[in-house]
């Protein structure tokens, strides 16, 4: 019992780790805030293509696109990215590795959860909404995509938090967030109690996300 | 172009490494199917707990899954591997990332069939129990085997991205395919390694995420 309170919950090394960590966090959170919006727009993007292209080989591409990038493990392809390029005489800089993995990895998961949200949607409001006079970029843009992000908001949420707690990823190539700079913090001072309280800060970021998610899910379900 | 394929593709050292990657691709895979059976089966034994009712068994089965829903698996592999020593419960690098990738499915595994069994209508048990099965038989004959055909397409996305995940063991040096394949590309000093690696991946998931999709396409409820 002691030992658990001496390595894991040690109050002096908190007080002292916690400023780095602090900054970590914000390292995570503006990361997110970088790799979540790119994702969502590129995977919205791949969703329109994939149900509205008239012309197949568009269509077969983007779900080829999609099927890799679902193979792929995220790590992988930010290894490769950060770790490759320098062989082809470029130097990325470890924020832009990341977010270019990030967009690639994202950009298939949140193209799937668009692609249903808008099949959801009934072919007689897009109909509808042509026969009002509106064209049809006007009406998935003021019709149909609205719908389709209400319809799928659960999955969007839900992806959102895994695209957060993939941000864990970056400490692989020394990115300072959260993760890293508890690491980093732990060898100074010799105690695992840094990790295990950046354990308790991405419970303190994630848990609220999370309770949400369920309310949200369980309220789908309720309706008819 | 010549000079890309040599750097990138160079056959010399992908054959040098090449039996390297084809035994790592066997760890991945031995630590997969380990990580599915018990997140799958822990996860299950978790909603019939759930389903039982008793109050205090499930704000802790609720919190387990949030819990594990809400840590970032590589902090947990990290805590496991890098923390539990110092408390005198050391493990290995496989060891540690099976535990933490089957604490982390079972924790989906429980909602998802939590949220199948939820969905059912009420009569389906109720009838089930005037026929005379027990909670048990109801339970294993009844619902489940609804329940679980409803938890399949969003339980298939899970394990595919769990699986890959695998790959987070790497970051304690456990001998999976990237790991592997970053020793050997630093040996070398050549990503060709890397991109066997990469090819390793797609040639163990392709197939995976194809099966996924067969499978939500034939098991979808017909309404």
């Amino acid at each position: 019992m002691d030992a658990l309170l001496q390595n894991f919950f040690n109050y002096q090394v908190y007080c002292d780790v916690l400023p780095f960590l602090l900054r970590g966090l914000w390292t995570t959170i503006w990361l997110s805030l970088l790799v979540i919006p790119t994702g969502v727009l590129s995977g919205l993007a791949l969703a329109l293509l994939s149900t509205q292209s008239r012309s197949r080989t568009v269509r077969v591409l983007v779900a080829v696109y999609v099927d890799l990038f679902r193979s792929f493990p995220p790590l992988v392809l930010l290894i490769l990215i950060y770790f490759g390029t320098p062989f082809l005489g470029l130097e990325l800089p470890k924020v832009v590795a990341v977010a270019i993995g990030f967009m690639f990895n994202n950009a298939s998961y949140f193209a799937e959860v668009f692609r249903a949200g808008i099949e959801s949607v009934p072919q007689g409001q897009m109909e509808a909404a042509r026969s009002t006079g509106l064209s049809r970029l006007q009406a998935l843009a003021y019709v149909v995509v609205p719908q389709a992000t209400r319809n799928c908001l659960p999955d969007l949420l839900g992806n959102g938090i895994e695209v957060i707690k993939l941000t864990t990823i970056a400490s692989v190539v020394a990115l300072p967030e959260l993760l890293r700079v508890a690491r980093d913090a732990q060898s100074l001072v010799y105690n695992p109690s840094p990790i295990v309280l950046a354990a308790l800060l991405y419970l303190m970021l994630l848990w609220p996300l999370v309770r949400w998610l369920s309310r949200l899910e369980h309220k789908g379900r309720a309706l008819p | 172009m010549q000079q890309f394929i040599f750097t990138f593709f160079n056959a010399d050292i992908a054959a040098r490494y090449w039996p390297d990657i084809v035994r790592s691709m066997g760890v991945t895979i031995m630590l997969s199917l380990a990580v599915v059976a018990a997140g799958l089966l822990l996860g299950l034994a978790l909603a019939i707990v759930r389903a039982a009712q008793k109050r205090a068994l499930v704000l802790l089965v609720v919190m387990f899954a949030d819990i594990m829903r809400a840590l970032p698996p590589l902090i947990i592999i990290i805590v496991l591997f890098f923390a539990f020593p110092y408390i005198d419960l050391a493990m290995s690098a496989f060891t540690a990332t099976w535990l933490a990738l089957t604490l982390v499915l079972a924790a989906y595994a429980e909602e998802s069939i939590w949220a199948g069994i939820q969905s059912l209508p009420r009569g389906q048990s109720e009838a089930a129990r005037s026929t005379g099965l027990s909670w048990w038989q109801s339970m294993l004959w009844v619902v489940l085997p609804q329940a679980m055909r409803l938890a399949v397409p969003p339980l298939t996305n899970r394990v595919i991205s769990i699986t890959k995940n695998t790959a987070l063991g790497s970051v304690v040096a456990l001998s999976e395919i990237l790991n592997t394949a970053q020793a050997a590309s630093s040996n070398a000093g050549s990503p060709t390694p890397l991109m066997l690696g990469a090819a390793a991946y797609l040639l163990i998931f392709i197939p995976v995420v194809l099966f996924a999709r067969w499978l939500e396409s034939r098991w979808r409820w017909k309404r």
